[in-house]
């Protein structure tokens, strides 16, 4: 009894001296960008000491939690209407937000032909399952079912759809073998460092709006340094490697209502 | 008052619910007879083994099935050289998974309904000439209806109130694999709290009425 109360004491004591050292931030990310975030995390406590502590979902569903009060201080969205609605409602600080990353959607499965014939496949409708995140949660999930509109298949492939509570269980259910085809993100599929199964087809993006996805500083983390370094990183040149080396693309020109950058 | 979809989740739900308690009632009796009557060394083992949904995040069961299941998991990849489909995104697939995810709800009762019956008045069927297929459906199987009663009603409540596995291996099908909690869970993470409220006030009454369907006719048996 005596051991575990020394024990406990020890595990308080440190805890707390290393809250003291650094600051620590809650981030909620939207789940097709929680693989760089992990990146990108390292290499931020590297640089600046704090330790940001990533909880990804799909963005409706973080969203909610947001507005239900979830402790969250950095917002990384899969879309830029999110981050824009939570700033209406006062629960992101104005002018925090700005867009760290342009997705692409990709049709992904094991087989290997995808580059080339990803329309004709789904035009053929050879296969059991077709993998979406789900469309009212997830950004990716709107797009994928924008570009089966845009193709005339909806109708057609609906009764296909196995529906993803966010685009990481959407290519679970693809990587599993479950189901033979999903629409993710490209990030998702084109991971640093980890070999390539299967084959993509990059999604013309004609076929849907584009995925301009947004960061904003949330009213929990006004005054938390660590969650507006975390957001001063984001835009720093090694940040934006990491984020294009997933296969993401960067915002060409400034945003008017960005706030100017310190760097 | 209910849209077509959640009209469709209501009897999916139903559907689910009924079919497992009529699987598990099939598969249960012999388990739950076997571990009343057998003095194997693996009665102890077995009878864990059906415990485990009790304790088991339903996560792992969720996980372990989608990989077995799969087309790259053994009874999945047996089932396409059979000639059949594999059993994740689909209602047979949530059949199998509530089976095995209900199945203590429906042994423990019917095990110790079958305990209670005793040797005894199986004995004396025995002498008065009784086989013991006839033993089973005359004696015991009247004898232990309490513990049938409780058991089914427990896993078509458990099965309703099922959600971590159907959301793990049913991809969330409109008609097809989203059952009531499944949809709830979408309103919910889509902020339609009115929507939530009906689904969810729906499910609180039934589940509140099966208890109590319980405990009256608990109340009413035990005497006897």
């Amino acid at each position: 009894m005596r051991a575990i109360s020394w024990l406990l004491a020890g595990f308080a004591f440190l805890s707390f001296s290393a809250s003291a050292r650094a600051a620590e931030t809650q981030v909620a990310v939207a789940a097709n960008f929680a693989g760089p975030m992990q990146v990108l995390a390292e290499k931020f406590a590297k640089k600046t000491g704090h330790h940001a502590v990533i909880v990804s979902g799909a963005t409706g569903k973080l969203s909610a939690q947001i507005q239900n009060g979830a402790p969250f201080e950095v917002f990384l969205s899969a879309d830029m209407t999110t981050p824009q609605k939570l700033e209406e409602q006062g629960l992101a600080v104005r002018g925090s937000r700005f867009t760290y990353a342009r997705g692409r959607l990709v049709l992904y499965g094991p087989r290997p032909d995808l580059g080339q014939n990803g329309e004709a496949t789904l035009k053929a409708g050879e296969f059991a399952h077709l993998a979406i995140a789900n469309p009212k949660l997830a950004p990716y999930g709107a797009a994928a079912l924008s570009v089966l509109v845009k193709l005339g298949l909806k109708a057609a492939l609906e009764p296909k759809l196995v529906i993803g509570e966010n685009i990481s269980q959407t290519m679970q259910f693809v990587e599993s073998g479950n189901a033979e085809l999903g629409f993710v993100a490209l990030s998702q599929v084109q991971v640093p460092g980890k070999p390539q199964s299967g084959s993509f087809w990059l999604v013309p993006s004609s076929l849907y709006d584009p995925i301009r996805q947004d960061a904003a500083l949330l009213l929990h983390g006004e005054h938390n340094q660590a969650a507006r370094a975390l957001l001063d990183y984001l835009k720093t040149d090694e940040a934006k490697a990491v984020i294009v080396s997933y296969g993401y693309e960067l915002e060409q020109k400034p945003k008017t209502n960005a706030p100017s950058a310190k760097h | 008052m209910l849209s077509p979809g959640e009209a469709s989740a209501v009897w999916l739900t139903i559907e689910l619910a009924a079919v497992t308690t009529l699987c598990l009632l099939v598969l249960g009796t012999p388990i739950a007879w076997w571990l009343a009557h057998s003095r194997s060394l693996l009665r102890r083992p077995i009878a864990a083994l059906v415990a485990l949904p009790l304790i088991l995040p339903p996560t792992v069961l969720g996980f372990y099935l989608l990989l077995l299941l799969g087309p790259n998991g053994a009874i999945g990849r047996a089932m396409l050289r059979i000639g059949m489909s594999t059993l994740p995104f689909t209602f047979p697939g949530l059949v199998v998974a509530s089976t095995l995810y209900s199945l203590p709800f429906v042994v423990q009762p019917l095990h110790t309904a079958f305990e209670g019956v005793g040797a005894r008045p199986l004995e004396v069927a025995a002498t008065l000439g009784a086989g013991p297929w006839d033993r089973f459906f005359t004696v015991a199987l009247p004898l232990a209806r309490p513990g049938f009663v409780t058991g089914a009603m427990l896993g078509f409540a458990h099965t309703v109130g099922e959600f971590g596995v159907v959301l793990m291996i049913g991809g969330n099908i409109p008609g097809k694999t989203r059952v009531l909690s499944v949809a709830l869970y979408d309103h919910v993470e889509a902020l339609e709290y009115s929507d939530a409220h009906r689904l969810a006030a729906g499910l609180l009454l039934f589940s509140f009425l099966v208890l109590l369907g319980l405990y009256s006719f608990r109340v009413k048996a035990s005497p006897v």
